[in-house]
């Protein structure tokens, strides 16, 4: 990259972060909204600072939740993915039922989840599961199914089995669509914990947000969704610079 | 398990009342129709004929990619049930993979077929000054880390080339492998081509709609009418090799030239 893409793709977003915190600032004090209704950036800002030791604790047990959630939906996401993908019997099968289970809202299913594994972190990392696989698991399944005959071709007529196509032509085939999913499925799975730890639990960002809300607190809360969405933003950048350097390929880089 | 041992030499390839019908959701086509056969070990057989004749549909059938619906395929005296090892095949579209550079997607077949994909890991260093030979030797030694979208499209065909090359197949198909080179480059590479060829006397079949490029390089050249592709016509080339390109202008080869022309034309014109 050049100095000047450099200066584009990382100034311009932060200059249009910039100028989004000045608009707020301006339109509190302007409009005299109080601080219960909607808080300035500089007094959420106040807010973060004076509670940091105690938001960095929820955060870490957000994240790890999320985390944890978002591995388990890699791991069986690609899995049923390939699977899925390379049956078409099994497709037609399966993806009538994955259609319906993504329509379930996920909060609907976290008190089941609470009578079954009680509150904290096991129904946190569940949601963050259940919540992101479905992306992975439908791009992942299109890829495979995708797969030009004529590069199966070459190697079929090379003798390679049918294990052997798929590792060499099926996964690497595959690793765009998986990594443009995971960028999705990584801001999903932070959905899922919070809104688990909100109904849920004692610990993580959500809850912490909950409580603050009910002791009116509301710069607190505006920290706490300050802090999901800067996560959010890190890890999707995380999976974005991993995306480039993996399948660099496909974007002809 | 047959094991037909013929007083002749047994044929490479055996053709036997071959037919093959394509069967789609509207409708099914039949694209080759009683072929019959025999290529000798190390023969050189091109195949030429009109546009969607049936051409590539008999190089599947040779591989074993396709199955014949009438008759059938033998391949060095077996009967072919699947796709075969020991075939080596440039396809009418260059089909690079497209995450591996030119050099990884020349030395795909030795990751596969045996005893190379077995030796692979050791012999790893010779196997690259292999490849990069034959690159060499098709004019890409510049493009070896190039992905095959910074290729043009004859340099694609010159990489699927080597790659049906390198794990040296007894039988090779070539599926007009030089459709997207100028003449002059073209030229080069026949010459490329007979070495190889004559260095490891592979049995070979060739498609091409370039006649000259056929009796250049043939032993057999066959003439295969409008579909259903039938082989109508069949032309020795007796011609010393290894052959020059002053060959071509012999009264011998003019001559053979005129003869297969017209024949293609009456095919052309045939209802
Ligand atoms: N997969 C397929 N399904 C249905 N029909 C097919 C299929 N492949 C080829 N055909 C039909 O079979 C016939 C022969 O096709 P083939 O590709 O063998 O022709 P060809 O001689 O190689 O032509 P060309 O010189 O243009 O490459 C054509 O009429 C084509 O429409
Ligand atoms: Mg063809």
């Amino acid at each position: 990259m050049t100095l000047k893409e450099r200066l584009i793709s990382y100034g311009l977003p932060a200059l249009a972060l910039l100028a989004l915190f000045l608009v707020w600032e301006w339109a509190v004090y302007q409009f005299k909204i109080p601080r219960f209704i909607l808080p300035a950036p500089s007094v959420v800002a106040r807010s973060l600072w004076q509670w940091r030791s105690a938001i960095l604790g929820h955060a870490a047990q957000t994240l790890y939740t999320t985390l944890v959630g978002f591995g388990i939906a890699v791991g069986f996401g690609l899995l049923l993915g390939w699977l899925v993908g390379f049956s078409a019997l099994l497709y037609k099968a399966v993806y009538p039922i994955l259609i319906g289970f993504n329509s379930i809202p996920k909060v609907a299913i976290v008190p089941v989840l609470v009578i079954w594994f009680g509150i904290g972190t096991v129904p946190a990392v569940i949601t963050a599961f259940l919540i992101s696989f479905f992306p992975i698991v439908v791009n992942v399944a299109t890829g495979l199914a995708t797969l030009e005959p004529e590069l199966q071709d070459v190697l079929r007529s090379l003798g390679a089995g049918k294990l052997q196509i798929f590792r060499k032509v099926g996964l690497p085939r595959t690793l765009p669509y998986f990594f443009a999913s995971m960028k999705v499925a990584v801001t999903l799975a932070f959905v899922g914990s919070v809104i688990s730890e909100t109904v849920a639990s004692n610990k993580g960002v959500g809850y912490l947000m909950i409580a603050a809300s009910s002791r009116f607190d509301v710069p607190l809360v505006f920290a706490g969704l300050l802090v999901i969405a800067t996560l959010g933003i890190l890890l999707y950048a995380l999976f974005a610079i991993l995306e480039g350097r993996l399948t660099s390929w496909a974007y002809r880089r | 398990m047959e094991t037909e041992t013929s007083t002749t030499t047994q044929a490479a390839v055996e053709f036997r009342g071959v037919g093959l019908t394509y069967r789609a959701r509207d409708g099914s086509t039949l694209a080759l129709d009683g072929v019959d056969l025999a290529i000798r070990p190390g023969e050189f057989v091109a195949i030429v004929g009109p546009s969607g004749c049936g051409k590539t549909t008999f190089l599947k059938l040779t591989s074993g990619l396709l199955l014949p619906t009438q008759g059938e395929v033998r391949v060095q005296g077996k009967p072919v049930r699947g796709p075969l090892k020991i075939v080596g095949m440039a396809f009418q579209n260059p089909t690079l993979l497209p995450w591996r550079t030119t050099l990884e997607n020349v030395l795909l077949p030795l990751e596969i077929v045996q005893p190379h994909r077995r030796l692979y890991r050791r012999n790893r260093g010779a196997y690259r000054e292999k490849a990069l030979g034959l690159l060499q030797s098709v004019g890409l030694e510049g493009f070896v880390r190039r992905y095959p979208w910074q290729l043009s499209g004859g340099m694609q065909q010159r990489a699927s080339l080597c790659r049906a090359l390198i794990h040296e197949p007894d039988i090779l198909l070539l599926d007009e492998p030089f459709g997207a080179l100028d003449a002059f480059t073209r030229e080069e590479l026949w010459l490329v081509l007979q070495k190889l060829c004559l260095e490891r006397k592979c049995t070979t079949i060739l498609v091409t709609h370039d006649l000259r490029e056929a009796i250049f390089l043939a032993d057999t050249v066959h003439v295969m009418s409008k579909r259903p592709g039938r082989l109508v016509a069949r032309r020795e080339v007796t011609f010393p090799r290894p052959r020059g390109l002053e060959a071509c202008f012999t009264p011998q080869f003019l001559d053979l030239y005129q003869g297969i022309r017209g024949l293609i034309g009456e095919v052309r014109e045939a209802t």
